[in-house]
């Protein structure tokens, strides 16, 4: 579409006035190039991690060790698959599809978030993943719900809700390991050794290194900078480290009357870069079973769509 | 777990309970996204009626992770590995179009298995609807996916007779059953373009077997998995 200067400036001028505003820009609004294509990377990359992030759990599906635990991470593990599916029909609405998102990601183009690429090596990990990880994500995820695109906000409406409980079940889950027997006492702590770190860099590079930051928030699409959040999430979590009876393996964290927020030690940023990078533990094996998944699906999407064409009517 | 009765409820416990935990081994593994969400639903059905059934007949937690795989009674049908996409959609249509038709009629009687069956019965039919969707677009989609879903069908088709032997203690017309079963199935196969198996739907040694503890070797290895958490730690909560 080509538009003369001078509409265009008229048309920017109406978005400008309606992120101002705090009112929402809908898909059929006009909208800056650049912030349709913000857009589209990050919706695809947290939908991304809602599908790549179900791997480390689903690791722990057959081995659940009560039915109860076992119908709960079945049911949390399901939910991200959801989370997957609103995500990428909210990408859809900027003029995008789900299976060229699936490309770039199978590819390499597109990321998911690198807290992916750790192992689950305990039962306990999959409490540690639902209390610190999940509860990483809801920090990120809450102010998302105010975005200034709709069908984002929307979509991170209902994932947020689902998000806390998958929050609470690993919470209940580490606690119940945290007062049981010696030795799930010592998977609880050895899992929130390993994952916390990881999950305070979730919350992305410190405010001075982070690429996109800026525009992000001029556009609203971002409303705290990741450094604030990562504090707002280290404040939730020493309390309920306490009431786990567990500890944060940081000798740095102190309570800093001051400042009315807890002080924390230096993050291995040289860690976050390299898994970035695809030098974490389990990067190549993350992509490779999810595009082994996907290949090995062609037969049956081909099966449906060629079925559809037959019956003349719309498979899914 | 030395002293147990096969009552029915373990039965039918063991069938959902073996069924949901193979479903659960497709989760990351699904042809498409909504394939994820529906199968890991069918799972969770299944689990939810597991635990009913299982709690019926002592505790579900002792029951699923502290028998040896001979005390098992599950039909050898759910057992089976999921095989591809068309392997898993022909052992659900199998089994969903069986426990339809048995929960319909338990539902309606008044055993202890009535309110189970009654309120199953809906989840049932949903699941054995997502199979025949599925079996009708495998089956007349592709060459090559009809021919995967055949095969799936007749590798399966000798794990079906056990479904209609009778179950100690639970009177059900299990002849009947397995007449409409029979041509509900050849509905659905027609439909979709495939063939109703031919040959025997028992193995050689094997007729009724499941129900009598005896299970095919991919059994043990899946209990293994299963068990080897919750028998690491004895005695402890979770």
């Amino acid at each position: 579409m080509t538009t003369i200067a001078p509409e265009e400036s008229a048309l920017e001028a109406v978005f400008d006035a309606t992120v101002a505003a705090d009112e929402r820009i809908e898909p059929r609004d006009w909208m800056p190039d650049a912030y349709r294509s913000t857009l589209i990377r990050q919706i695809a990359q947290h939908a991304h991690s809602e599908i790549i992030g179900m791997q480390p759990e689903a690791n722990w599906i057959t081995r659940a060790p009560s039915l109860r635990r076992k119908a709960i991470l079945m049911a949390k593990v399901q939910d991200e698959a959801g989370h997957g599916l609103y995500l990428y029909s909210s990408a859809e609405t900027l003029g995008t599809s789900r299976d060229e998102l699936l490309d770039k990601l199978h590819t390499g183009r597109q990321k998911y978030s690198s807290i992916f690429n750790y192992p689950t090596l305990t039962w306990a990990d999959v409490g540690a993943i639902g209390w610190l990880v999940d509860g990483a994500a809801i920090t990120n995820q809450v102010p998302l719900c105010r975005c200034s695109y709709g069908p984002y906000a929307r979509a991170m409406v209902r994932i947020c809700k689902e998000e806390s409980f998958h929050q609470r079940q690993g919470y209940e889950l580490l606690l119940a390991l945290s007062r049981g027997t010696e030795a799930q006492h010592a998977m609880a702590q050895d899992a929130v050794d390993r994952w916390w770190w990881p999950s305070l860099m979730m919350f992305g590079p410190p405010d001075d290194e982070s690429a996109h930051s800026a525009q992000s928030m001029a556009w609203k699409i971002k409303r705290h900078s990741n450094d604030e959040l990562r504090q707002r999430f280290v404040d939730i979590c020493v309390p309920q480290a306490e009431a786990l009876g567990l500890t944060l393996p940081d000798p740095d964290l102190s309570w800093n009357e001051e400042r009315g927020h807890y002080d924390f030690g230096p993050i291995d940023w040289t860690e976050f870069w390299e898994v970035l990078k695809g030098n974490g533990p389990c990067n190549a094996q993350r992509i490779t079973r999810r595009r082994r998944a996907h290949e090995d699906g062609a037969w049956v999407r081909e099966a449906a769509a060629a079925h559809a064409a037959k019956h003349g009517k719309a498979d899914r | 777990m030395t002293n147990l009765t096969r009552t029915p409820a373990l039965a039918l416990g063991d069938d959902a309970l073996i069924l949901s935990h193979r479903l659960g081994e497709w989760a990351g593994h699904a042809p498409v996204l909504e394939e994820e969400v529906a199968l890991a639903n069918i799972a969770l059905d299944l689990l939810g009626q597991a635990r009913i059934l299982l709690s019926l007949a002592g505790d579900e937690d002792e029951l699923a992770y502290l028998r040896e795989e001979r005390q098992f009674c599950n039909v050898q049908l759910v057992e089976q590995p999921n095989g591809d996409f068309a392997h898993t959609i022909a052992r659900q249509l199998y089994f969903s179009l069986y426990q339809q038709l048995l929960f319909d009629h338990l539902a309606t009687g008044g055993s202890e298995l009535a309110p189970l069956a009654a309120k199953a019965v809906k989840e049932t039919a949903y699941h054995r609807d997502h199979a025949e969707q599925w079996t009708l677009r495998l089956g007349d989609g592709t060459d090559e996916s009809h021919t995967r879903m055949q095969r799936g069908l007749d590798a399966l088709w000798r794990f079906t007779g056990e479904l209609f032997e009778p179950v100690d203690a639970l009177d059900a017309p299990w002849q009947t059953l397995r007449d409409e079963w029979t041509t509900r199935l050849t509905t659905v196969l027609e439909r979709a373009t495939l063939t109703v198996p031919q040959g025997p739907q028992h193995g050689a040694w094997t007729a009724g077997a499941g129900r009598q503890g005896l299970h095919t070797e991919p059994f043990g290895r899946m209990l293994a998995e299963m068990q080897h958490l919750h028998r690491s730690h004895p005695g402890a909560t979770w």
